[in-house]
């Protein structure tokens, strides 16, 4: 083993971070000019393993900051400073179409951030390196708490955020592949709102009852929200990504029982049939399931299926009607459901019935389906299992790495400040501002 | 319970190592509102902590402690750590008490508050406007610990992430004795390998460890280790473990490290003896421990006596490595400054004066720790020799003395990589 290997210092700051949150990788007291590689590793908590790596060129200084200087190659290139996070992908040899997904939140995800010696692409993970370091990347802050909630027969996690509160409350809803997915309401916690995931695909009732909720089911979960003596009942919004939209969507137009404040619409629609339960939306998508198309690698396509927009208003949300501020965030190159153009037809509606200023629409070119929170992996296909149909498929979500990547950044800021804005503003003068976001 | 917004507290990074800085951001208050910036902690040892800082929002509504003047409480000025490193017991905590960690291997947990208004006192029966929870670790994640019973030595060797192998430290605390992780876990998370000595229980004399090869042992231990790079190993002593520091650098003929850091030393040892003879001098000159006016008992005088026999001092001419004295001016319980002095003198003499680089600070106490911890003026201590525990003075002004721990670890840290991790050759290899 070469000596002077131990003269490569590498840094990672912060080393325990949320997930959300930047770092700055930098190594020094290598040789001027010399050639690494930065590479990224993680073992997820099903098992798989996913790496990522950059190739550098040290300054004159002898050092490498990967938030300045531009990365040669690897999984991402040019200056990007949490390329070695949302580039990660799974190594050779692993099974197609995985997604990382923590479902335990009260553990980091742990990556390894090695240097290597030159510009390389494989067997990395086998070889030992110059140096390396541990980084822990959290979804939940310390102090933050998680309650589980089974009242009103609800399945659902609420994290309350640390401190007396009374806080805000977010209601948070995934889409059509069910469970319950926690993290990104632990996250919403960390950054002071009271958010409650709530399971509304396969939550133990329907599994023992073998029924799909109805509309009370989330008024149910509203009202656990309202009542909460942490929650300030006047302050909820509703976040919804894929088919939790059409809920979000329905729901704030038309719900007698929930006030929302705001609303955040990802990756969704507002084409509906009438009468609007959802048991009524998934048995639509089941009769056009004859527009799914087929990509020639074999990934399933199903924009098609509420396309094309219908103009009959009966067919649809009426968004004209909606009373607080909507945001909705978009992928051009959404291969899943047509959300570009049902933002559209929103907009076009809420012009006409006089309430766009209502309406804020962040759409970002060759972003896909999943637009999560920031430095995960992006899935541009990956193997999914509707609720309904119990079988698994290769679906496309669409999206280019990097664009996807920039567009999660971007949408998650964003939604933090939106929500801010609309929950914690409007009271104090003068006081709505944004911190380091 | 109110119905209305509460203020946004965030604390950033919310879990960071001890030595790191932090934002502390209050948002959507009022304009021109009047707050109370607080900081509490429950130590292991269930004793309260608490700091506190008033401020005032600007015309935004938003405090934020790394740039806004704190007009009152436990630190003023524009202070971004102030919430740490002024933090003292709760009132009516026991007298004497220091903080110290004792189990790296969880957090120190802070819970930072903002309460409406300048509140000076009953904190705890008040509620906040907001508070947020911070987790301050002294190991960093990959950090390997590792228990060490091996040659009759004992300790606890800390190991950085990755594949080494590392330049390594001997690490040695002073003489209240026991085992000390958090400086050696935090200097592993820094990139150093390092060994905390224990070379005897607190107020034990008879446990401890008193013969010369016991610490050249340790050293070998650190050496020998297969990720340690056996010629890069420097050590680190605080009082009495800077004398040890000092001997070891000057008289072993085993131990050679590659540099030296010595908080608060002296080079005071009784040729031929062994650390029991230290303890004897000490007791000798007893007669001259000065009691303040408080009931503490400050060293300093007796130091002066003792350090006064040249026959007691260690030959420091024959230290051939860089060392780094760090002292305080106020040190109260030992005449460290004039001793760095006179080893500064000595060494310059033997034609040795640029190994040496001194570090000494105004109004700075004996207890030299990393940074952003409290001070301790005076804390409830064991001797070796005494049976009872007595209150020691040690010195220091709060604020200049955490200027001084933040301003020398840095350095120290900074010294540590220049020698232990700097490149062999110049030429570049590619």
């Amino acid at each position: 083993m070469d000596r002077k290997q131990y003269c490569v210092k590498l840094s990672v700051q912060p080393s325990r971070g949320l997930m959300d949150e930047k770092f700055i990788v930098q190594v020094h007291n290598v040789p001027p000019g010399f050639q690494l590689t930065i590479h990224a590793f993680h073992k997820c908590d099903d098992g798989h393993s996913w790496e990522a790596f950059g190739h550098y060129t040290a300054s004159a200084a002898g050092a490498v900051n990967v938030s300045e200087d531009p990365s040669l190659g690897g999984t991402y290139s040019g200056v990007e400073q949490m390329g070695l996070l949302w580039s990660l992908r799974p190594v050779p040899g692993s099974k197609p179409g995985l997604r990382m997904r923590k479902m335990n939140v009260q553990t980091p995800m742990e990556v390894s951030i090695s240097v290597y010696q030159g510009h390389q692409t494989e067997g990395l993970v086998d070889q030992v390196p110059l140096t390396s370091v541990v980084v822990e990347r959290w979804y939940i802050a310390p102090g933050v708490r998680r309650v589980p909630i089974t009242e009103g027969g609800l399945t659902a996690t609420l994290f309350l955020p640390s401190g007396p509160g009374p806080f805000p409350g977010v209601l948070d809803l995934w889409g059509g592949g069910g469970k319950l997915v926690e993290y990104r309401s632990a996250l919403l916690a960390s950054h002071g709102f009271a958010s409650m995931a709530l399971d509304y695909l396969t939550p133990k009732i329907t599994i023992e009852t073998k029924k799909i909720v109805d509309n009370q089911y989330f008024e149910t979960a509203y009202r656990v929200l309202e009542q909460h003596p942490q929650v300030l009942g006047s302050r909820i919004a509703m976040l919804g990504l894929s088919l939790g939209t059409s809920v979000t969507l329905k729901l704030s137009v038309y719900s007698q029982v929930m006030k929302l404040r705001c609303a955040v619409c990802i990756s969704g629609s507002h084409v509906q049939p009438p009468g609007g339960s959802l048991e009524q939306v998934l048995t639509c998508f089941r009769e056009n399931a004859g527009k799914t198309r087929i990509n020639e690698e074999g990934h399933i396509i199903w924009r098609d299926l509420l396309l094309p927009i219908p103009t009959d208003p009966t067919l649809k949300v009426d968004v004209g009607q909606l009373q607080c501020p909507l945001l909705l965030v978009v992928g051009e190159d959404d291969q899943n459901w047509p959300a570009p153009e049902s933002a559209m037809d929103m907009k076009e509606m809420m012009e006409k019935a006089g309430n766009s200023h209502l309406l804020t629409v962040l759409s970002y070119p060759n972003a896909g389906h999943l637009i999560e929170p920031p430095y995960t992996p992006h899935a541009r296909f990956s193997k999914f299992m509707t609720v309904d149909t119990r079988q698994k498929v290769m679906v496309l979500w669409g999206g280019e790495t990097a664009a996807h990547s920039r567009a999660q950044e971007d949408a998650w800021r964003k939604t933090l400040i939106f929500l801010r804005e609309n929950l914690y503003g409007g009271t104090n003068p003068g006081a709505t501002s944004v911190s380091h976001l | 319970m109110s119905q209305t917004v509460p203020p946004v507290l965030s604390v950033h990074p919310s879990r960071s190592l001890v030595d790191e800085k932090l934002k502390v951001l209050v948002e959507n208050l009022p304009p021109g509102s009047p707050v109370t910036l607080h900081s509490l902690h429950r130590s292991e040892d269930e004793h309260y902590w608490e700091a506190y800082g008033h401020y005032v929002s600007d015309h935004r509504g938003i405090v934020s402690v790394a740039e806004d003047l704190s007009v009152g409480g436990t630190y003023t000025g524009i202070e971004s750590m102030g919430l740490l490193w002024s933090m003292r017991p709760v009132p009516g905590s026991r007298k004497g008490l220091r903080l110290r960690k004792m189990n790296v291997r969880s957090p120190m947990l802070f819970n930072i508050s903002v309460y409406n208004g300048l509140i000076t006192e009953g904190f705890r029966e008040q509620t906040p406007l907001a508070s947020a929870l911070i987790e301050r670790w002294y190991m960093a994640p990959g950090v390997q610990r590792i228990d060490i019973r091996e040659k009759g030595v004992r300790g606890t060797l800390f190991i950085p992430p990755g594949p080494g192998p590392f330049p390594g430290l001997l690490d040695m605390w002073g003489g209240g004795g026991g085992l000390l992780e958090y400086r050696s876990s935090l200097l592993a998370s820094r990139g150093f390998a390092s060994f905390a000595l224990e070379y005897f229980n607190s107020g034990e004399l008879e446990s401890a460890e008193l013969e010369f090869s016991y610490f050249e042992n340790a050293f070998s231990i650190v050496k020998d280790h297969p990720q340690v790079i056996p010629d890069k190993i420097g050590i680190f002593g605080l009082s009495l473990g800077s004398i040890m520091t000092v001997y070891l650098a000057a008289e072993s003929t085993i131990v050679k490290p590659l540099c030296c850091v010595c908080v608060s030393a002296s080079h005071f040892y009784p040729p031929g003896k062994n650390l029991h003879g230290v303890f004897e001098v000490m007791t000798m000159n007893s007669h001259m421990i000065r009691v303040d006016e408080n009931g503490h008992h400050a060293w300093r005088d007796m130091g002066l006596e003792i350090i006064k026999e040249p026959s007691n001092r260690i030959n420091v001419e024959k230290i051939n490595c860089p060392m780094l004295l760090v002292n305080g001016l106020d040190d109260q319980n030992w005449p460290s400054v004039e001793c760095a002095d006179e080893i500064a003198q000595i060494m310059s003499a033997a034609g040795k004066g640029d190994l040496v680089t001194r570090l000494h600070y105004p109004d700075t106490g004996h207890l030299i720790e990393p940074p952003f911890s409290p001070h301790f003026r005076a804390t409830k201590f064991k001797t070796a020799t005494g049976k009872q525990k007595v209150i020691m003075l040690w010195g220091g002004q709060t604020k200049p003395h955490s200027d001084a721990q933040e301003d020398s670890w840095r350095k120290i840290l900074s010294f540590l990589q220049h020698h232990l991790y700097s490149r062999e050759t110049p030429k570049a290899r590619m």
